[in-house]
């Protein structure tokens, strides 16, 4: 709990918008679908008042373009939708990894597939941590599990967008967006006015002092090797964001069983976790905070111990895939699905987690 | 033993427990406590049901969804036919009976509760819309989760000013009305301001005591 400093009562999605003015945010680009609206209903009143850009567009693709064009310029930009949304968006966004533009994106998951349903689901698993669209690509991913987290999380997804030139992705779902929670907000950032100075576009005068050739942001490369190149500059990137793989442990240690579940699931399958430790049972839970890089050593460390795995997830099963290969030198990870469209609480993850614990 | 309690309160759509759902929990955040609401989730419209549940806790909360709540605001028939069966055992319900038949609450003793004739009790404090907060005052006075004293404060914060006045009337008018037949309840001996947050401790999960 925080000291003495004011808290905030607010919304996942409202706790998403304040921590993008507060981290420096200047361009809002959005349309209209639930469960995020509050995120660009809070951005067309706070954002422009703090001289922002807010633009409800005619269309998440033109969103996610606008969202391109103002990367490229080296303006800290966001776009918010949910899962049907961010399918329309795609495109942009494959094009954005492939010319290397930092922007911030939030897709609160809802249920799917199609237009599914307005309820929270983690079905997008695959589509956020594969890439999304076309190509060889990867996004950062963080998945919030709770209001203060969605703060934190998108106040340094844009430090991150620029440092690796790259959209980085926030996934939450209808119960992270909806459910209201205290937040301590941190000082507003000041953002360096030469933010990716070397590369964005900015215009290049033909004379005087500041002369200079013109740059080209671009994804397609033609010339012989070119293509090949950009892809293992990218790769080296995605390499490198190794190092930012976090995670959340809880009661590990004497753990038979740990249970790995991220965002909202997380949260719930820790009060399962922590009901069934006060009837004195050996089970953890790890909770990925980040899922590209998903948090492969921590995971395989645990089961380097001798731990079994159970993943809770509000899909048919994703991210256990990741979570089989992080430990698969020593162990295999069960799996319980949740279906989108239905609300979980703890009370229904006890019985598979025992069942679990109870299969040796 | 750690402060802990969560509640769904449901009714009509406008008879105001979203809104008393967000004043509970920012007199909870008041009284330092962690917090969570969240409020029913689908294609909703108007004249149809609302509700939302609040978490009070010392303790980390995980889920802000509870299945089997340890208390409950019913504004409403459909509430009570939808929730009181998912009433925690040793759990006590604050039950709008201007609105809901005294014979359809659940008898036997497994659960607690509180009749209160809240629109009767809105409409002599002055407004009939204040039906909402009479049953917030009730429920703080019956549970002991909160002071009374705290939600008065935290008022502000989720309705114009003007009204705040007439709201802290019908704060203490529910709280009143509660206190009285707690006090007449052959159940509940001592004094309802210390017998009411022992009340909630049976209901807590065991899972509360560690850590």
């Amino acid at each position: 709990m925080a000291g003495n400093k004011e808290r905030l009562f607010v919304k996942g999605n409202e706790a998403i918008a304040m921590g993008a003015l507060a981290a420096g945010c200047r361009c809002f680009f959005g349309y209209p679908i639930t469960p995020q609206n509050d995120i660009p209903e809070f951005m067309s009143k706070y954002l422009v008042e703090a001289g922002g850009q807010f633009v409800q567009a005619e269309s998440e693709v033109a969103a996610a373009n606008m969202l391109l064009g103002a990367g490229a310029c080296g303006v800290r930009a966001m776009t918010s939708s949910s899962s049907p949304g961010l399918s329309l968006k795609q495109e942009a966004i494959s094009y954005m990894a492939g010319s290397e533009i930092p922007a911030v994106i939030v897709n609160m998951n809802r249920g799917g597939p199609g237009l599914g349903d307005i309820g929270p689901s983690q079905g997008d698993y695959f589509q956020s941590t594969r890439g999304g669209g076309h190509g060889d690509y990867r996004l950062l991913v963080l998945a919030p599990s709770s209001a203060q987290e969605a703060y934190d999380m998108t106040f340094d997804a844009f430090d991150l967008a620029f440092a690796s030139r790259n959209p980085v992705l926030i996934l939450g779902d209808a119960i992270i967006g909806q459910m209201k929670e205290p937040i301590t907000p941190r000082e507003p950032k000041a953002v360096d006015p030469a933010e990716g100075g070397d590369w964005r576009l900015i215009g290049a005068p033909k004379s005087g002092p500041d002369k200079r050739e013109h740059r080209i942001i671009k994804s397609l490369f033609l010339n012989d090797g070119e293509l090949a190149g950009q892809n293992m500059k990218l790769q080296a990137k995605y390499e490198a964001w190794k190092k930012l793989a976090a995670c959340e442990t809880f009661e590990v240690n004497d753990a038979e069983l740990v249970v790995v579940a991220y965002g909202s699931i997380g949260r719930i399958a820790k009060n399962a976790v922590r009901n069934l430790r006060a009837k004195g049972k050996k089970v953890g839970l790890l909770r990925p905070k980040t899922l590209y890089p998903f948090p492969e050593k921590a995971l395989e460390k645990l089961a380097k111990a001798g731990k079994r795995f159970l993943t809770i997830e509000h899909n048919l099963g994703q991210m256990v895939e990741d979570v089989r290969l992080s430990v698969r030198h020593y162990a295999d990870s069960e799996l319980f699905c949740v279906y989108p469209g239905n609300m979980p609480s703890p009370d229904d993850f006890e019985a598979p987690i025992l069942r679990a614990l109870g299969r040796k | 033993m750690k402060r802990y309690i969560d509640v769904i309160m449901a009714g009509f759509g406008g008879q105001g427990v979203l809104l008393i759902g967000n004043l509970l929990a920012y007199a909870g955040m008041r009284e330092k406590l962690n917090v969570t609401y969240i409020p029913v989730y689908g294609v909703e419209m108007r004249g149809g049901t609302a509700n939302c549940t609040v978490v009070l806790s010392e303790e980390e909360i995980g889920s802000p969804i509870i299945n089997t709540p340890k208390s409950l605001i019913i504004m409403n028939r459909p509430s009570l036919d939808k929730f009181q069966s998912r009433l925690a055992d040793g759990g006590i319900q604050l039950v709008n009976s201007s609105l809901v038949e005294p014979e359809l609450v659940e008898k036997g003793g497994r659960i607690r509760t509180v009749l209160v004739p809240a629109n009767e009790l809105a409409d002599q404090v002055g407004n009939a819309r204040a039906v909402n907060t009479v049953m917030l005052g009730a429920y703080v006075a019956s549970t002991g989760m909160v002071k009374l004293e705290t939600v008065e404060a935290c008022l502000a914060a989720v309705m114009p000013a003007k009204i705040v006045p007439l709201n802290v009337t019908a704060l203490r008018t529910g709280a009143d009305y509660a206190l009285k037949q707690l006090a007449s309840m052959p159940a509940v001996k001592k004094p309802a301001k210390a017998a009411a947050p022992k009340q909630a401790k049976p209901a807590k999960s065991a899972a509360e005591k560690k850590n």
